[in-house]
């Protein structure tokens, strides 16, 4: 049973996929079929026999998750044309825009925790 | 040697190539990245895509050529998206009692990228398909590529401005919570970790687990919540403008 955990976790993972493909489509709804997959799977992690095997098989892919950007970002070298052109400003605007995402977003949190420790923490209740 | 121009012509087209190709050079990018004790500028995406990209210019590969072996890489993507429910999972009772905080820190802090994002591209006069790809760029690649479909941008582009927001992320993060005086005790983590996850999706939260096993749980979950929100919200957003 155990050399085979992983790939039942793989299988597991490809049927939630698909089943979410497949509600996804059926019901024309906003969410990408991976993201319902996500939701599905979180239900079902409830049921040992799902979690096992998932988890052997998430630990690894999530593990190894920024390999999974490398073909796409090797994409880059078809579209140098419009990075001569706009480079420099889209990185500009990139760079700019992930940094005040990731400040308002730890500010909210550090502001949180200061204000939780002063006078409301029903939020934590 | 005309036997080996014709060897390199025959493999370099066959879809073994591509797939080898970045796996082999991931591993050494990877290698060196434990090597050099993980600084941010070592980053093997970073690495990886710029040792691949310029090798197949230079060997004149095309890239559909590349992609046909490397999809087998890029179709596990759909696998790791639904993965992330393992971490939200493991994670369900933090999330319980912090919901709310956490909420409130996913939108503002989502909205702010693409907000600013859409906005600064905009100011900057680039081209509508351009300033219209970048609005998903803190989300995941793959679910960036869906949503920059739905609301008019080019899936391709997004993709890799999704690659590179999360290199952003990855490199400067260190720096940018220093300057904010985020600390590094356990909530300091939390909050790392949550911001990486939710500005610079995978990439960020790769990064974050290397530094911290707790950073990189709080951004995993930040980026699964920023894939369901903005998948619902994004689409929403962009219809009534």
């Amino acid at each position: 049973m155990a050399p085979m955990t992983p790939l039942a976790g793989l299988a597991w993972l490809l049927v939630f996929q698909s089943a979410g493909e497949a509600l996804s489509h059926a019901f024309g709804l906003p969410f990408p079929g991976p993201v319902v997959g996500m939701v599905l799977l979180f239900a079902a992690l409830f049921h040992p026999a799902v979690r096992a095997p998932v988890a052997a098989c998430a630990d690894f892919l999530l593990g190894h998750l920024s390999l999974l950007f490398v073909p796409v970002g090797v994409g880059v070298m078809t579209h140098l044309g419009l990075l001569e052109d706009y480079g420099l400003r889209i990185l500009a605007v990139i760079a700019l825009s992930t940094w005040a995402g990731i400040a308002v977003t730890a500010l909210v949190l550090k502001g949180g925790r200061r204000r939780t420790a002063g006078q409301d923490d029903a939020g934590l209740r | 040697m005309p036997d080996f121009v014709e060897l390199w012509v025959y493999l370099s087209s066959s879809p073994l190539f591509g797939l080898t190709a970045t796996l082999a050079v991931y591993v050494l990018a990877q290698a060196a990245y434990v090597r050099l004790r993980q600084a941010p500028w070592a980053n093997p995406v970073l690495w990886s895509v710029a040792v691949l990209a310029t090798g197949l210019l230079l060997a004149r590969v095309p890239y559909p050529t590349y992609f046909s072996g490397a999809q087998f890489i890029h179709f596990l993507l759909g696998p790791a998206v639904v993965a992330l429910g393992w971490p939200l999972w493991q994670r369900r009772a933090a999330l319980r009692a912090r919901w709310g905080r956490l909420l409130l820190a996913a939108v503002a802090g989502g909205a702010t990228a693409s907000a600013s994002a859409v906005a600064l591209a905009w100011a900057f006069g680039l081209p509508r398909e351009v300033v219209l790809s970048l609005a998903p760029k803190s989300i995941t690649a793959p679910v960036a590529m869906g949503i920059a479909q739905a609301i008019g941008g080019v899936p391709a582009l997004s993709a890799v401005f999704a690659v590179l927001t999360g290199l952003v992320g990855a490199l400067t993060g260190r720096y940018l919570f220093a300057l904010l005086r985020i600390p590094t005790d356990a909530d300091g983590w939390m909050a790392r970790g949550f911001a990486l996850g939710t500005a610079s999706h995978g990439i960020g939260a790769a990064r974050a687990l290397q530094v911290n096993p707790d950073a990189g749980a709080y951004a995993g979950l930040a980026l699964g919540l920023q894939v369901v929100l903005a998948s619902l919200l994004m689409p929403l957003a962009f219809r009534l403008l």
